[in-house]
C-alpha cells in the first residue's frame, strides 16, 4: 500500500532544477577560468560564468522572497533529534533493508540531515560564493574601499573555496538522490512534485518515507 | 620613331602629376613657398637656406634650439641624471662622442663635428631635415650637412649621390612626415629598425595590420599626429615616459600638462566599447595594463628585422687578405660584420612584459659596473601593483661591449670617422678605445674586456587593429605571456596549490564515499528485497 503526497510545488521544482543547471554551469565554467580543465576557452568561460551568476542571483532573490512569504523557510530549521537514527540508517540500515527512519510529510519535507545540509548551503556556501563573486566581479571599482591586506588574491581564493564546498555538496546530493526506495524515486518526485510514500509491507513497520539528502 | 609620341605623352603626364603634387602640398597651407622670391636661390649651403627661412619664421630657430633635437642634452626630471644623445650609452653603436661627424647626420643642425660646434648660431639649425618633402638626405660622415656636390657614397662604393638642389627642397617644404621623422628615428643604432623594434622604415607606408593609426590607406597619421608639437618641442620621449595615464581624453583646447602622445590622450582610460559585459571588463584592465600590452602583440612586424643582440667582442675578424667582411643569413640580413661583430636579429618578436611607471635610470659613462653579471644599461622602474605603474611591453636587447677592467666603466669606442684610430678603419681596439675615452673625458686605464649588457626599449608603436589584439587566454593561462609578472592576481594563471589540493581532495573523498556506499547498496540489494 502506498500513498501519494504532493511534496514539491511548481516553484520549488523550477527553483531546484534551475539552480542545478546554473550551479553545474558555474562549476564547469568556473573551473575552466581557474585553469583546471580546457573544455572551454577562457573568454567564453568568463562570459558564461558571469551571465549564469546573475541568473542564479536573480533566482536566489526570488527564492528567498518565496521562502519568507510562504513560510517554507521553516523546513530548514535545524534539529538534532533523531539525527543519530538518520546516520545509523545511512551507515547500516540502508544495506540491511531497514525501514527509513523518517516519515516525510508536507509539513516536514526534510529529514534532520537534509535540514542541516541545506541550511549549510544557504547560510555558508551560498553567501560565501555570492559575496566573494560580486566583489571579484566589481573588483575594479571596489578595490579602493577594501581594507588593507584584502587583495584580489584573497577574494579569488574565498570564491574558489566556495566552489569546492559546492562541488562536494553537489556530489553527495546527487548520490543521495539515488538512495530512495528505488534509485529514481526521489528524482521522479523532484520532477513531478508527487512523492510515493511506501508502506514497505511489514505490518509493524511505520510507513517509511524515502530520504532526500 | 613610333616610340617618340608615347614618351612625350608620358613625360607630359609625369609633369602634370608633379604639378598636381606640388599644388597638393601648397594647398595644405596658405603659402606656396615656391612663389617666394627669397627661396629662389641659388643656395650654396644649408645655412643659407636657414637664413632665408628665418627671415620670415623669426622665432623658429630659437624654438628649435630649446629642444633636445638641438642640444642632445636632457636632464631627466625623474632621476636628475644628465642624459641626451651627446653622452648617453647604449648597447648598439655605444656612444656618440668621437663619432660626431658620422652620428650627427641625425642632428637637426649643420656642422656639429666636435665640441667646437656653436650651439648659439641660428643659421646652423637645419629646417629642411624635418620639413623637406623629398630629395633631401643628410649623409653619415658630413656632420649634418647634405651633399652640396655629387659624391661617391658610401666612399669607394662606386655609388654616387647627386648634389642637393637646395632651392627646390626649400620651395617644396611642408609639414613633418613619417618619412622625415623616420629618417633618423627608424635608423638609430646604425641601420633600419636596429634599436627600437617598433620603429622602422616599414612605417613609411604601413598597412592597417602593421599600424592601425598610420595606415596609408586608413587614418594615415604622421608621427606628429600623436607627438603633438608645440613651439617645435615634440611631446613624448622614451627617456622619461608616461607610465600610466588614468584620465579621460584631452579635450581640444584644454589647458593641461598631460603628455599628448599617450593612447589615453585621445582614447581616454576606458576606451573599450561594444559588448557591454566584455568592454567593461577590458576597461577594468586599464588599471593594470598599458594599452600597448594587448594592442601590440608583436613588434618588428613590417618585414624589417630589429637587432635583439649585438656582440662587439667578435668584431675585427678579417679575411686572409686582411679585408673586413660580412656574413648574411638566408634572407640576406647581415649577421656578422667585421666592423661591428655578431648580430642576433628578430622579426615579429613577442615582447617581454614588466611593471613600468615611466621612470628610467641609465648606466652612465661614469657609472661603476659589476662585470660578473649582465649590466643593465637602462632600468625601467615601477612597483608591481602600484597605481602609478602599468604592465608594459618591452624589447629586451642583449649586448656585449667594451669596458674598462680597472675603472669598471663602460667604454665608448671611436669607430666611424675615417682616421688612424677609428675601429672601422683600423680594427684596433686599444687605439679606438683610447680615442673614445679622450673624447668622453672619462678616465681610461688602457685595460679593457667585453661585458654582457642589456637594454630595454618600450614598445609603443605598430599598434595592431583591434581584432589582432591579445586574446584573454594569451595571458590568463599557465605559461601565458605574463607568466613571470608579479603584483597581479590573474585567474587562469594563479591558483593556491594548497587550496586546490584540499578542494579536489574533498570532492574526491565525497566521490569515493558515494561510490563505496553505492557499491555496498548494490551488493546488498537482494537482502533488502527479502523484507
Amino acid at each position: 500500500m502506498s500513498e501519494r503526497i504532493y511534496l514539491f510545488t511548481r516553484f520549488e521544482r523550477f527553483w531546484h532544477w534551475m539552480q542545478a543547471a546554473l550551479i553545474i554551469t558555474l562549476l564547469v565554467t568556473g573551473f575552466a577560468i581557474h585553469g583546471s580543465h580546457g573544455l572551454l576557452d577562457f573568454r567564453t568561460a568568463v562570459e558564461v560564468h558571469e551571465v549564469a551568476a546573475w541568473l542564479l542571483i536573480g533566482l536566489w532573490v526570488l527564492a528567498i522572497f518565496w521562502h519568507f512569504t510562504t513560510g517554507q523557510w521553516k523546513h530548514y530549521v535545524p534539529t538534532l533529534s533523531n539525527i543519530d537514527r538518520m546516520v545509523k540508517y545511512y551507515a547500516y540500515g540502508i544495506f540491511t533493508g531497514a525501514p527509513h527512519p523518517y516519515k516525510v510529510t508536507v509539513e516536514r519535507k526534510h529529514n534532520p540531515l537534509q535540514r542541516i545540509a541545506y541550511l549549510g548551503v544557504k547560510l555558508l556556501i551560498n553567501p560565501l560564493v555570492w559575496v566573494s563573486g560580486l566583489v571579484y566581479l566589481f573588483w575594479g571599482r571596489l578595490q579602493p574601499l577594501m581594507p588593507d591586506g584584502l587583495g584580489l588574491q584573497q577574494v579569488a581564493q574565498l570564491h574558489t573555496l566556495g566552489a569546492f564546498l559546492m562541488l562536494a555538496f553537489l556530489i553527495i546530493h546527487v548520490y543521495l538522490a539515488t538512495a530512495g526506495h528505488t534509485p529514481l524515486a526521489h528524482i521522479k518526485a523532484m520532477i513531478t512534485g508527487w512523492e510515493d510514500v511506501h508502506d514497505e509491507g511489514g505490518a509493524t513497520a511505520k510507513p517509511a518515507a524515502p530520504a532526500r539528502h | 620613331m613610333s616610340v617618340r609620341p608615347n614618351r612625350a605623352a608620358s613625360l607630359l603626364a609625369g609633369f602634370c602629376l608633379l604639378l598636381l603634387a606640388t599644388l597638393a602640398i601648397a594647398s595644405t597651407g596658405t603659402a606656396d613657398h615656391s612663389k617666394f622670391k627669397e627661396l629662389q636661390g641659388p643656395f650654396k649651403s644649408g645655412e643659407e637656406v636657414t637664413a632665408a627661412c628665418l627671415a620670415c619664421h623669426t622665432e623658429a630657430a630659437k624654438q628649435v634650439m630649446a629642444t633636445r633635437h638641438w642640444t642632445w642634452e636632457y636632464v631627466n626630471p625623474d632621476t636628475g641624471q644628465k642624459l641626451g644623445k651627446k653622452t648617453m650609452l647604449n648597447g648598439f653603436c655605444i656612444g656618440d662622442r668621437s663619432n660626431e661627424a658620422f652620428c650627427q647626420s641625425c642632428h637637426i643642425g649643420y656642422g656639429w663635428k666636435d665640441e667646437t660646434f656653436d650651439f648659439t648660431a641660428e643659421n646652423k639649425v637645419d629646417c629642411l631635415a624635418c620639413h623637406n618633402t623629398g630629395a633631401y638626405r643628410k649623409l653619415a660622415g658630413f656632420a649634418g650637412h647634405p651633399p652640396y656636390e655629387r659624391i661617391e657614397f658610401p666612399p669607394k662604393s662606386g655609388k654616387f649621390v647627386e648634389a642637393t638642389d637646395l632651392a627646390s627642397v626649400a620651395q617644396s617644404i611642408g609639414a613633418t612626415s613619417r618619412r622625415t621623422c623616420g629618417a633618423c628615428h627608424y635608423f638609430g643604432g646604425g641601420g633600419d629598425g636596429v634599436k627600437h623594434g617598433d620603429l622602422d622604415s616599414s612605417l613609411n607606408k604601413p598597412d592597417k595590420a602593421l599600424d592601425v593609426h598610420m595606415a596609408a590607406d586608413g587614418l594615415n597619421f604622421t608621427c606628429a599626429s600623436c607627438h603633438k608639437t608645440d613651439k617645435h618641442a615634440v611631446a613624448g620621449s622614451r627617456i622619461s615616459m608616461t607610465g600610466a595615464d588614468p584620465h579621460g581624453a584631452i579635450m581640444r583646447g584644454e589647458k593641461t600638462d598631460r603628455n599628448p602622445a599617450t593612447c589615453q590622450a585621445c582614447h581616454g582610460d576606458r576606451p573599450h566599447k561594444g559588448n557591454f559585459q566584455h568592454s567593461e571588463r577590458l576597461n577594468d584592465h586599464t588599471r593594470t595594463l598599458a594599452c600597448q600590452t594587448c594592442h601590440i602583440p608583436e613588434f618588428a612586424r613590417g618585414g624589417v628585422p630589429t637587432k635583439m643582440g649585438w656582440d662587439w667582442s667578435t668584431a675585427g675578424k678579417l679575411t686572409p687578405e686582411g679585408k673586413p667582411f660580412q656574413l648574411k643569413d638566408d634572407r640576406g640580413h647581415v649577421i656578422y660584420d667585421s666592423k661591428k661583430g655578431d648580430f642576433v636579429l628578430g622579426e615579429n618578436v613577442q615582447p617581454d612584459y614588466l611593471w613600468f611607471n615611466g621612470q628610467v635610470s641609465y648606466t652612465q659613462p661614469d657609472t661603476r659596473i659589476d662585470p660578473a653579471t649582465r649590466v643593465a644599461i637602462n632600468t625601467f622602474h615601477g612597483t608591481p601593483g602600484a597605481s602609478d605603474a602599468r604592465i608594459w611591453p618591452v624589447k629586451t636587447f642583449h649586448g656585449k661591449q667594451p669596458y674598462d677592467t680597472e675603472h669598471l666603466t663602460l667604454l665608448v669606442p671611436h669607430t666611424a670617422t675615417p682616421d688612424d684610430t677609428a675601429f672601422w678603419y683600423n680594427f684596433d681596439w686599444p687605439k679606438a678605445l683610447q680615442a673614445g675615452a679622450d673624447a668622453t673625458g672619462q678616465p681610461y686605464s688602457g685595460k679593457f674586456d667585453f661585458v654582457e649588457t642589456s637594454m630595454l626599449w618600450p614598445i609603443t608603436h605598430m599598434v595592431a587593429p583591434k581584432d589582432k589584439a591579445l586574446d584573454c587566454a594569451q595571458c590568463h593561462a599557465d605559461d601565458g605571456r605574463l607568466a613571470g609578472v608579479p603584483g597581479v592576481w590573474m585567474p587562469g594563471r594563479d591558483r593556491n596549490a594548497m587550496l586546490d589540493t584540499f578542494g579536489f581532495g574533498l570532492a574526491g573523498l565525497m566521490l569515493l564515499g558515494a561510490i563505496g556506499h553505492g557499491g555496498l547498496r548494490f551488493l546488498t540489494r537482494n537482502k533488502r528485497k527479502e523484507h
